[in-house]
């Protein structure tokens, strides 16, 4: 468990702002306890202070998750948001897309949102603006980056793609294995 | 928000039997395997053949009488031979072969058919003269009988009559067979020859259930030949037959139940238990999902009073661990024995908890959601493969308070302790879940068992090390196996009572039977009382044994007993203890960051007060307080050890010195004890030679 960079951490919260925007503050400071991220092979955990010193007794070969992986650095040293980020994101998203029920399972199968499939869409979301996927029922499905703005959705075709699959829960029955 | 969607629009609740469930008829049986002969339809041609045989037969009876006559009144006692003789006989003699012997039986003609019965032929033959009379009388009759008989050919008439006796004899047997067995009811003892030849799985099920009888009241049903050994001999191997189990596991088991109930559990363990599912309160309410997952046309109710958490579900449209809820963490597939152990556990709010081998991390989410995601829990496992199955539940279920590690349990205490609470729920031969996993039945024997109950005893041992009995809130284990063999459960709790300084307490679950406290050849301690056993048969959830520890001290008693220890060393152990802190605290080990300089204050009393100690000691001496409760910190024993041996070569304390080395010193002190007391020996017999002289 270590620090993250100056350059990563910038990289990180640039990512995390496409979703939850100015929100990002929240995350850092909250009234329970200072939470901090750290990064251990490459990948960014969030965690509770009073856990990490805990957690930083066991020998990094043997310590494989503390507290909640947020997505892990590529070789390009692009951060990637993986869909155990899920929990901090959903209250704190900025845009967000319902699906109706019939879209929904192929959302969970990894496929991008198709207009026909869309129930709603909060306004004002940006083209290749990162957004989070509901169902009807409020239950957050996954997250996505919006193939287009809300003004265009209304116009396009049905058959068109609204949002580009990013990570979706599907992942955790699809590829247990590879979820860090 | 906006106006409320109707999501059950689109499903349609279908109504009538549908297409497939239309009835069909019963089936219908071949002709050829039908047991009674149904009467054939006669063919065309057939029929006008009957006719003109009738027509031939009119004919002819109005003849034969004449015949009779004739033959009657000429020679009288031939007579009677001959119409005892079947009719037949004269007309087509080729037919039936006319032997005189046969006659009592079935000989009559059909045209006397009508008053002659078989009992009376006697009678009839014993006064001639009446006999007669009645012919004449008979043969009028039989004319016109004939006519409205149901003109068969009198071969045919034979025939049926050959069948109904055929038929009686049946039934005359079989109700002789029905009072044998009635007669029998007791079981015989099959011979070996006949037990090899057994085909079928119903034989043996039966012999099965007729030895089972006769176990149960031996004295009464025994065979006299056979002794109660030969008798359970034979059942085990039928119970291996007829179960698929290996002779080792199927001994273990009637070792352990009566037998009546074996069978109830052998039956139980073929069967799976219900699927359950456990709310994650971190998320949702049980409440809620129930109703979620009844939208999705699944059939569920509560797992029982006991739980709040826990679901049934009986029948399901959808596959139920591949749901939107479910993938949104809203439950988890698990057992309903599995919610037993951690609610043994009890976890509070702000703990630091341990579960030491956690995969696949439904008992230890189950932990993060009774502590509310507050406090630390640790979770580990050995098995690399089987820890990404804690990462994805625990990101799934939405834990955030979470360490997941993956090592030896046995070593996690050279890594952390000071745990408010650990759960070890221990691998096992899994003998409680046959129903989950069949080659359980084969693949034990004595060895896996043994390899079992060595590791959990290690990692048990471990778990009580990892814990703080000092713990305001906690300083509880508890102890879990999906195994029911008291090898795994009783004697290795037994055994941690033994080497620790721990007690048993009740685990909170007021259903369960009690533990063992005796079996076979084990005398275990009295409190095993406290601990519960589940079982597939009694409470419909796979076999389980859960066990709760209280810690009382931090101390680790040597060897066996290590309950006297001289006070001298004691105060020694202390300083070192104070050492060892003070030691541990520059390393960072354990002690949280920010405290350190304040523990290291502590540690630096401590020393001045230990250094103080002797005069309070003796004091202690006077009022001979426990040792248990004078040790105050966890201490590193390894020092303790080395510093102990040093005291001084008469001051050997036994417990202290690690075995070999310890054995090699006793045979040296035993040697030199022994020389001393040859000595002495010697001493005495000239003391007492002298005397004697005197």
């Amino acid at each position: 468990m270590k620090r993250l960079s100056e350059e990563r951490t910038k990289i990180l919260f640039e990512k995390l702002a496409k979703y939850i925007g100015p929100n990002v503050k929240l995350l850092i400071e909250r009234p329970d306890g200072i939470y901090c991220f750290r990064e251990q092979k490459d990948r960014v955990y969030y965690i509770s202070e009073k856990i990490l010193k805990l957690a930083e007794n066991v020998p990094p070969t043997q310590l494989i998750c503390a507290g909640t992986c947020f997505g892990k650095f590529t070789k390009t040293n692009k951060f990637r948001l993986h869909i155990t980020a899920l929990n901090y994101l959903a209250p704190y998203a900025q845009s967000k897309i319902w699906l109706k029920p019939s879209a929904e399972q192929q959302f969970l199968y990894g496929n991008h949102v198709s207009k026909s499939g869309l129930g709603r869409i909060s306004e004002n979301t940006e083209k290749y603006q990162g957004v989070l996927v509901y169902n009807m029922a409020d239950l957050p499905l996954g997250f996505g980056v919006a193939a287009r703005s809300t003004a265009d959705c209304k116009h396009a075709d049905p058959l068109a793609s609204v949002c580009f699959h990013q990570a979706d829960i599907g992942e955790y029955i699809r590829s247990e294995e590879d979820l860090l | 928000m906006g106006r409320k969607a109707k999501f059950n629009e689109g499903v349609v609740v279908k109504r009538g039997p549908g297409k497939k469930a239309k009835k069909q008829k019963d089936p219908s049986f071949p002709k050829a395997l039908q047991d009674e002969p149904v009467a054939k339809k006669l063919g065309h041609r057939q029929k006008q053949r009957q006719q003109k045989r009738l027509k031939k037969k009119k004919s002819v009876p109005i003849k034969t009488p004449e015949v009779e006559r004739e033959s009657s009144e000429s020679e009288s006692e031939e007579v009677t031979a001959a119409w005892l003789k079947p009719s037949i006989s004269q007309n087509d003699t080729k037919i039936l072969p006319d032997s005189e012997s046969e006659d009592d039986s079935k000989g009559f003609t059909d045209d006397n058919k009508k008053w002659l019965k078989p009992k009376k032929q006697t009678v009839v033959k014993s006064d001639d003269s009446s006999s007669d009379d009645n012919l004449k009388m008979g043969t009028l009759d039989d004319v016109t009988d004939e006519s409205s008989d149901d003109e068969l050919l009198p071969i045919e008439k034979q025939n049926k009559e050959l069948l109904k006796k055929q038929e009686e004899d049946e039934k005359l047997a079989e109700e002789e067979l029905q009072m044998n067995i009635g007669d029998q009811e007791k079981f015989q003892f099959p011979s070996k020859k006949e037990r090899e030849q057994t085909a079928s799985l119903q034989e043996v099920q039966q012999r099965i259930r007729d030895v089972v009888g006769v176990l149960s009241d031996f004295s009464k049903l025994r065979d006299k030949k056979h002794s109660r050994s030969e008798y359970l001999e034979m059942l085990k191997n039928d119970l291996c037959t007829y179960y698929s189990y290996n002779e080792f596991l199927i001994e273990k088991l009637m070792q352990l139940f009566p037998l009546n109930e074996l069978l109830e559990f052998l039956e139980a363990s073929e069967v799976q238990r219900p699927l359950t599912i456990r709310t994650n309160s971190l998320k949702t309410r049980r409440r809620d999902l129930a109703q979620a997952l009844i939208n999705r046309g699944v059939n569920l109710d509560p797992v029982g009073k006991w739980s709040k958490v826990g679901l049934v579900i009986y029948s399901s449209q959808v596959p139920i661990g591949a749901t939107p809820e479910y993938l949104a963490g809203h439950y988890i597939l698990q057992g309903a024995s599995s919610l037993l152990p951690v609610m043994a556990l009890a976890p509070q709010e702000n703990e630091r908890i341990l579960d030491m081998s956690a995969a696949p991390g439904g008992k230890a989410s189950h932990i993060a959601a009774l502590m509310k995601n507050t406090g630390v829990l640790f979770a580990n496992d050995v098995n690399s493969d089987r820890t990404k199955a804690i990462v994805g539940n625990f990101h799934r279920l939405g834990v955030v308070n979470s360490v997941i590690t993956c090592m030896d349990g046995r070593k996690f205490p050279t890594i952390m302790k000071g745990f408010d609470r650990v759960l070890l729920d221990a691998p096992c031969s899994g003998t409680g879940v046959i129903a989950k996993d069949q080659s359980v039945k084969i693949n034990k024997d004595e060895q896996d068992i043994q390899r079992c109950y060595n590791l959990q005893r290690e990692l048990l041992l471990a778990a009580i090390d990892c814990l703080n009995a000092k713990s305001e809130s906690g300083g509880y284990l508890v102890y879990s196996t999906c195994s029911i063999l008291p090898e795994e459960n009783e004697w290795v709790v037994d055994y941690a009572l033994k080497k620790r300084n721990v007690k048993l307490v009740d685990t909170g679950l007021d259903f369960g039977t009690e533990g063992f406290t005796n079996f076979r050849q084990f005398r275990f301690h009295p409190s095993m009382k406290l601990t519960k056993r589940f079982y597939p048969h009694a409470h419909n959830m796979d076999g389980f044994f859960v066990a709760k520890f209280k810690k009382f001290s931090n101390l680790v008693p040597k060897g066996g007993g290590g309950e006297e220890k001289g006070e001298k060393r004691e105060v020694e152990e202390e300083a070192e203890e104070v050492e060892s802190t003070s030691k541990k605290i520059k390393n960072g080990e354990d002690v949280p960051g920010g405290k350190t300089k304040k523990v290291k204050k502590q540690a630096e009393k401590k020393s001045e007060s230990v250094k103080n100690q002797p005069v309070a000691n003796e004091k202690k001496k006077k009022t001979g307080l426990d040792n248990k409760k004078s040790g105050n910190e966890e201490k590193s024993s390894k020092k303790t050890k080395a510093k102990s041996n040093t005291v001084g070569a008469n001051k050997i304390d036994w417990k202290d010195v690690p075995k070999e080395v310890g054995l090699k010193l006793g045979k040296k002190i035993k040697k030199m004890k022994k020389k001393q007391l040859g000595t002495l020996k010697n001493k005495n017999k000239t003391v007492l030679l002298k005397k004697k002289q005197k």
